[in-house]
């Protein structure tokens, strides 16, 4: 938390530069990665410790560390656009496209891939944080009612109070009928409805 | 019969209804390490770095083969912290500066960093460079001070370096001018501000340079010729003298650079060994005063007395492990020797000065399947009565880490499994009666404890101390790593090869290592290195006591054409059954779809010389395979020059021993890519062992498409012969991806894609009837994934019901490879956010649930992605029909959901490959990733519809059953009293 709370302060002060010529062998890209605060910190999850934040260039060609205020370098690239990702426990960073064009030394094209966003700073920040396990609901009556068990016994509780008051409410004449016309067909077997009861 | 066939249809809709709903599976916190399991490793260590301060904990810093940079706890071996570098920035040099900054040298001596000792945290990053790639050598001197300031002296790229320790500034920098100098040592004497480089200029010249450490400013340079050259290697016995050896290995050189002056003293060494034969090699080391050579398998110690003496101290055909001198006291400096003999291994600490005394030696049981020590480090403690104790940091044969104090190993850890090479899974033995002990709660108290805990978790009013209880005792009742066969089929043996050579029985259940197995050594080959695993044995049905047994091919030398061995390893047992030293090389293996009957499978093994060979070498076997002869066909792949073969069997072989187990093959087609515009760079079958379920697939409007199912297709992908540098480096024009299905036994290429403005890496799988692939698109700058589904036309007119009544289909019709088949192909792109590492997907006993792409990502975690997501039918407004069926809406990148993450908040550091096992309960699936870590879970792609899921509430159903039969005997009473008013009425 402490390097965090640190970050943070430094965001305050520092300009962040990205890409400037190297001595000789290629170019250089700097850029920090920022994770706010609030962000990540209210999930069940712990945020990732920031040692543990790797940035990787092009899948894997180079894999960078950050220092304890969040920069990060890549040394010796050669001009072309590249795709840098960092890959940190928590949360969701939008791949990021750099150009590092050879005309102009130090002019920075940056853009998240994901929305297409540009940047004018190298500064990478998380889209949102990820949560990885599922929230458990608090125990509530309705989650009860709802499962096949409380379904059960509403539907027990429907044919045990409720059918005696709509059978009660039927003519006499006609619950005679019905019983008769039950009778002469015989009460149908559990068995017999089963599928496949009615082989043996 | 019929109620099956109504049932799994049935099965089949509820299912999708149920995975319609929510198609994330996901884990509740509390559920973490009911199913899964994760070990972390760190790799074959090459250097250990020990730091015993009186404050804090002890921890040792080790550097790996698998490029890991770790803080281990001396005490228990247990990881305070771990850093995976990337491949292409090999670790060179390790160190402890100022007591609190662990110092790394790294990528050919031309990335320094520094890292916090208590948490690993980076502090600084320094990037040297120089004039030409050299060796790198990193110094940290514990006195030497510019300015206040402690300096690390760095030889790299041609170019002496002094950097800073608190911010990596580098304080001064030193070119070397010769051409071709090659330092050897840098030297820092104690006490002094001299640094001295050593080495080598051209092959016969020796070159001391004296600079001043505060300005870099070159003091003395001298040279010295000797006429018949050295061997590079040299060992440092004091500050002003080296050790080297001439250009034959057969005179030892003393090359003393005192004050400046350059001398050689040359000693042959068949005037110290009588019987030395063959050249010697210097093992490099910096012990004051003693030096060790190796001539064949002899080790020898030799000591320096005076100027330019030696002397034999002692000669040894034992393999031997000797550590670096660590100072003790005063003037005195010790060093440590590990010697295996037999079941032991032998111990001594002694010091430089004083061969023949020894301040320790013991002798410790060591297990057999550890084999031998290749490197000690040493580190001393002192104890309560002032005398001086030692702990010796042992890495094995087989990678194993293991720490030694006062005759016993206090710790060990297997990280021979961070580098796996091949993993298969093996049954367990089946539960024989008595075997099983019924389980007994402790005490009524305790039950009754255990279950208001679990109340209290169902009640979310568990605080996080119960939570962790009520996990504990989960997995403590769980039987889940009992060492018998489950109904379900989720405990089985993980049968693993490391690149040590080394086999590893892991249980599914906990990820303990049930037995371990060395392979084994004979005379023929010293070395076997590891290559394959195949299941060579699974009984069921014929030959069920047989245990079952997995075959292990390596190859004995680093040359491809070096001879094979197979062993036959027992799984129940770790036994090694049987060993084969092969004449021939092993260059391709071919497990046959045929069992002889004891169930041992067929094998055909390809040599260099495209012979193939039958095993096992039984008539039986051969009989079957007669019986088979014209229906086997494979292909090769030559990516180095783009071609890929077919092949078939011809005749016996035609030699001068008559050997009825070989046969000559003959070439069918070969597909030639044009060098120019295409190079190879990912092949993909299916997988040998998948069942499908139904060849019919039933889409929307009642309509049937026939997928076309072949073992014998083959996905093949080739790119823009410049597309091989990184991703930078090439313009989209200027680079395509083609994809190509090919027919392995007729060589027809059933399908062709060109993705223009793509580029690989290409990670792709094969399952069924579609392939999906993995890769980079550069116009979009986004990596994208692609589907291609291939379905069979031929039988898309079987859909005619009255053809079906009379029989005019031709389902039955028999399916040949050489009849032109009539495929259509659908296939459609999608963006994925990140880089991927390995593509896998689910498999399951019967084929029938549905199917998840398991994604192990650039960031080390396994995404599961269900198959659905990736429909080429997906369309922006499915029909009605469609969303029936389960068709999702177009979107143009796939979702990365967090809760299907099947790693959750873990990672498989380093991740290399995963690995999916069907259980035997359909909705199961066991999967295994594994890098420098290992990570292992049960999936159910379609949730568990045919099983009660862990956290099924018995205690809900209980409670409703009683309430119903309350219920009815309430109302019963009720009733019976009404009846007995009514009569009264």
């Amino acid at each position: 938390m402490a390097s965090i709370a640190r970050l943070l302060l430094l965001v305050l002060l520092s300009t962040a530069l990205t890409v400037s010529s190297g001595s000789g062998y290629g170019y250089t890209i700097n850029g920090r990665v920022k994770i706010p605060q609030g962000l990540g910190t209210a999930g069940l999850v712990l945020p990732g410790k920031m040692s543990n934040i790797k940035v990787i260039l092009n899948g894997g060609q180079i894999v960078s560390y950050l220092r304890p205020d969040g920069y990060f370098s890549f040394q010796n690239i050669p001009a072309g656009t590249h795709l840098i990702e960092v890959a940190a426990i928590g949360y969701f960073f939008s791949p990021v496209r750099v150009d590092v064009s050879a005309r102009n030394p130090g002019k920075v094209q940056a853009a998240l891939t994901e929305n297409r966003r540009g940047l004018s700073e190298l500064v990478l920040e998380p889209l949102r944080d990820e949560k990885y396990y599922e929230i458990r609901e608090p125990f509530s009556i309705m989650n009860v009612v709802k499962s096949p068990m409380g379904l059960m016994v509403g539907f027990m509780l429907v044919v045990v109070f409720l059918m005696p008051k709509l059978v009660e409410n039927m003519d006499p004449e006609e619950m005679r009928r019905a019983q008769e016309e039950m009778r002469n067909q015989g009460v149908p077997s559990l068995a017999s409805l089963l599928p496949g009861g009615g082989r043996n | 019969m019929a109620i099956r066939s109504f049932f799994i249809p049935f099965l089949l809709f509820v299912l999708c209804f149920c995975s319609s709903l929510s198609p994330v599976l996901s884990l509740y916190e509390d559920q973490v390490g009911l199913m899964d399991w994760h070990q972390q490793y760190i790799g074959k260590v090459k250097q250990a770095v020990f730091s015993t301060q009186k404050t804090g904990r002890r921890r040792v810093i080790v550097s790996t083969e698998e490029n890991v940079i770790a803080s281990l706890d001396l005490r228990h071996g247990e990881i305070f912290w771990r850093h995976l570098l990337g491949s292409n920035d090999v670790i060179n040099g390790i160190d402890i500066g100022l007591g609190k900054y662990v110092i790394t040298l790294s990528s050919g001596g031309s990335i320094l960093r520094s890292w916090n000792l208590p948490d690993g945290q980076m502090v600084w990053e320094s990037f040297l460079q120089g004039p030409k790639h050299s060796k790198s050598l990193l110094l940290v001197p514990t006195n030497l001070k510019i300015e206040k300031d402690n300096v690390i002296v760095v030889f790299s790229n041609g170019r002496l370096h002094a950097v800073s320790c608190i911010d990596g500034e580098v304080l001064w920098k030193k070119d070397f001018e010769a051409e071709s100098f090659e330092a050897q040592q840098v030297i820092q004497p104690s006490g002094s501000d001299l640094i001295y480089v050593v080495g080598f200029s051209a092959s016969s010249q020796f070159k001391m340079y004296q600079i001043n450490a505060r300005n870099g400013e070159l003091l003395k340079h001298e040279s010295a010729t000797f006429s018949s050259g050295f061997l590079r290697e040299v060992s440092l016995v004091s500050s002003e003298m080296v050790v080297a050896l001439d250009s034959t290995g057969s005179i030892l050189l003393a090359i003393s650079f005192q004050n400046g002056e350059i001398s050689f003293q040359e000693t042959p060494i068949s005037n110290l060994v009588e019987d030395s034969s063959g050249p010697a090699v210097i093992i490099p080391l910096s012990v004051p005063g003693i030096f060790v050579i190796k001539t064949n398998s002899v080790t020898i110690f030799i000591k320096v007395i005076g100027k330019g003496k030696f002397e034999v101290v002692e000669k040894t055909n034992h393999e031997t492990a000797v550590s670096n001198a660590l100072p003790i006291s005063e003037g005195q400096q010790a060093f440590a020797l590990v010697q295996h003999a037999g079941s032991e291994i032998h111990l001594a600490v002694k010091l430089a000065h004083d061969w023949d005394d020894n301040l320790l030696k013991e002798s410790i049981k060591m297990d057999q399947q550890r084999g031998i020590p290749h490197k000690v480090f040493i580190n001393n403690y002192i104890r309560t009565d002032r005398s001086h104790g030692f702990r010796l940091l042992i890495v094995m044969e087989d990678h194993s880490l293991l720490l030694l104090q006062q005759g016993a190993v206090v710790w060990s850890r297997e990280d021979g499994l961070a580098s796996i090479i091949d993993v298969t899974a093996s049954e367990l033995p089946l539960e024989r009666d008595g075997v099983s002990v019924a389980k007994v709660e402790h005490n009524l108290f305790e039950w009754l404890k255990g279950h208001m805990l679990k109340l209290k978790g169902t009640l979310m009013l568990a605080s996080p101390k119960d939570v962790a209880a009520i996990q504990s005792m989960r997995i403590k009742s769980s039987e889940k790593s009992k060492m018998t066969r489950d109904h379900n089929g989720f405990r089985k043996l993980l049968i693993v090869l490391t690149r040590a050579g080394k086999l590893f029985a892991l249980h599914t259940g906990d990820g303990r290592v049930v037995w371990s197995h060395l392979l084994h050594k004979s005379e023929a080959c010293q070395s076997p290195i590891g290559l394959n695993l195949y299941q060579w044995q699974v009984p069921h049905h014929h030959a069920l006591d047989e245990n079952p047994s997995v075959l292990v091919i390596s190859r004995c030398g680093p040359s491809s054409d070096a001879p094979g061995v197979l062993s036959f390893v027992d799984t129940y047992t770790g036994k090694e059954l049987n060993s084969l030293s092969l004449i021939h090389a092993v260059v391709q293996v071919i497990p046959l779809p045929y069992t002889d009957s004891t169930e041992q499978r067929l094998h055909l093994l390809v040599d260099s010389d495209k012979h193939a060979h039958l095993y096992p070498k039984t008539s039986e076997a051969l009989s079957i395979f007669k019986h088979e002869f014209s229906n086997i066909y494979w292909y090769s792949v030559e990516d180095h020059n783009g071609i890929i073969k077919g092949h078939a069997l011809k005749c016996m072989c035609i030699g001068e021993v008559v050997d009825e187990f070989c046969f000559d093959t003959r070439d069918l087609w070969s597909v030639v890519f044009p060098s120019e515009s295409e190079k190879i760079i990912a092949t993909v079958p299916r997988k040998l062992n998948e069942v499908v379920h139904t060849q019919a697939k039933v889409i929307a409007d009642q309509d049937v498409m026939y997928k076309y199912i072949s073992r014998n297709i083959l996905f093949v992908a080739t790119v823009a012969p410049k597309c091989s540098g990184g991703i930078g480096s090439v313009t989209p024009e200027e680079s395509w991806l083609v994809a190509y299905l090919i027919d392995t036994v007729t060589g027809r290429i059933l399908h062709r894609v060109t993705h223009h403005g793509a580029r690989g890496p290409v990670h792709a799988v094969f399952s069924e009837n579609w392939v999906v692939y993995h890769y980079f698109n550069l116009r979009a700058h986004r990596y994208e994934m692609s589907v291609i589904e291939i379905y069979d036309q031929s039988r898309a007119d079987n859909k005619d019901v009255w053809k079906l009544v009379f029989g005019k289909h031709n389902l039955t019709s028999p399916i040949s490879l050489f009849s032109r088949p009539e495929v259509i192909t659908k296939s459609q792109s999608y963006f994925f956010t990140h880089s991927v590492k390995a593509i896998a997907v689910t498999s399951t006993a019967k084929g029938i649930t549905s199917e998840q792409l398991l994604i192990g990502t650039i960031g080390d975690q396994v995404l599961a992605l269900d198959k659905r997501f990736l429909d080429p039918r997906r369309s922006v407004n499915p029909t009605q029909a469609e969303k029936e069926e389960g068709i999702i809406p177009l979107t143009d990148s796939l979702p990365i959901i967090p809760q299907s993450y099947i790693t959750h908040a873990l990672r498989v550091e380093g991740l290399r490959g995963i690995i999916t096992v069907p259980a035997k309960l359909e909705s199961t699936t066991l999967v295994f990733a594994h890098g420098v870590d290992l990570f292992f879970t049960q999936l159910a792609p379609s949730r568990t519809y045919d099983s009660l899921t862990e956290d099924f509430s018995y205690a809900l159903l209980l409670i409703t059953i009683v309430a119903l039969v309350a219920a009815i005997i309430v109302t019963w009473r009720l009733s019976e009293r009404k009846e007995l008013q009514d009569k009264w009425r």
